[in-house]
């Protein structure tokens, strides 16, 4: 066996260290959302903390794991960019359940 | 990037977004998966907030079909520990192996950059026991809340009731498991999907025909799969049992 095929069977040491840092975020992430769905109150403070986390735990999911951070800009926007409509459809739905008859 | 190079990405020949295009229609597949998942979780918000919500303290909570349910009620069973009040903990062990498959598949993607065959063969096989734990535990999970609780709940129209059915349920309004049903269902046949795809990368590539064929880059295109099922799950975990 070459130098080069040896190389290339031993794992990049940086990449597995950073894939076991963005793993071990998410645990942890999620373990602060348990802690916050026993110690706070239900409310607005609740509902936006968790839906913040769960995008921290969205972007390091699609951007490390997916490789969608390190992909070129053109692909990161023709991904990203048609979420737009998404809150298009979030503000028309919520608009609308405020006036809906119960 | 120069003219002359930007010239020559969309000219043909070359790929303006600089990924095979395998993996450039899984993307696509994706965004288009995360719209369907997107309408049921904002249609469920939807529901809820129309609902009348439950007013009283929490200590005093009861079902009833009145008023949307508190989730650390509905779901706070779990295996082999009958009666014990233990309110998403079933759901968080969930979530970990969910995380913790999706951690593997990165593995077996980066062995598959590597073109490491064994590599692949290890990671696949922790994947696969992470997302055939996940269908075990979703399977539970729903005999549990189909059968319901011994005392079950007295509905507005007089009936008993124990468990849930796409018609009727203990728990809260009609709409409330018909959601639990079409959105944890939705994504346990994603689940299963992923699995299976899953499965075929690992007979390939212990059959030997992944190596044969080069068909390495397809690790990476289910492993984007698998992550995104992971992701729904994320969003899942936060709207239907945090909130």
């Amino acid at each position: 066996m070459n130098q080069e095929n040896l190389s290339l069977n031993t794992p990049d040491s940086k990449k597995i260290r950073l894939i076991i840092r963005v793993a071990v975020l998410l645990g942890v992430v999620t373990l602060v959302e348990f802690a916050i769905a026993f110690i706070l109150e239900a409310g607005l403070l609740k509902n936006i903390l968790f839906i913040l986390l769960t995008f921290v735990k969205a972007f390091y999911i699609v951007g490390e794991f997916m490789h969608l951070s390190h992909e070129k800009k053109f692909l990161i926007w023709s991904v990203v960019g048609p979420m737009i409509f998404l809150v298009v459809l979030i503000v028309l739905l919520f608009y609308e359940s405020s006036v809906y008859p119960t | 990037m120069s003219a002359e190079t930007l010239k020559n990405s969309w000219m043909g020949g070359v790929s303006p977004v600089g990924v095979a295009n395998g993996k450039l229609m899984m993307w696509y597949f994706i965004v288009g998966d995360a719209f369907t998942f997107a309408a049921f979780l904002v249609a469920y918000g939807f529901v809820r907030d129309v609902a009348p919500a439950y007013t009283g303290l929490i200590e005093n909570f009861s079902f009833s079909d009145l008023y949307w349910p508190v989730a650390d009620k509905v779901f706070n069973a779990v295996p082999f520990l009958h009666g014990v009040n233990a309110p998403l903990i079933f759901v968080g062990i969930m979530t970990f192996i969910l995380i913790l498959s999706s951690v593997t598949m990165v593995f077996a993607v980066e062995a598959a950059e590597r073109k490491d065959v064994q590599g692949i063969q290890k990671w696949m096989l922790w994947t696969l026991v992470g997302g055939i734990a996940f269908l075990g535990c979703q399977a539970w999970e729903w005999t549990h809340f189909i059968i319901g609780t011994h005392e079950g709940t007295l509905l507005s129209d007089g009936t008993l009731y124990h468990g849930a059915s796409l018609v009727k349920n203990q728990y809260g309004p009609q709409a409330f498991a018909a959601f639990f049903f079409f959105i944890t269902g939705f994504h346990g046949f994603h689940v299963f999907t992923g699995v299976l795809l899953n499965f075929i990368v690992l007979y390939q590539a212990s059959t030997g025909t992944l190596h044969k064929n080069g068909r390495y880059p397809w690790v990476e295109n289910v492993g984007l799969y698998w992550h995104f099922v992971d992701l729904v799950w994320v969003f899942v975990f936060t709207f239907f049992y945090l909130i």
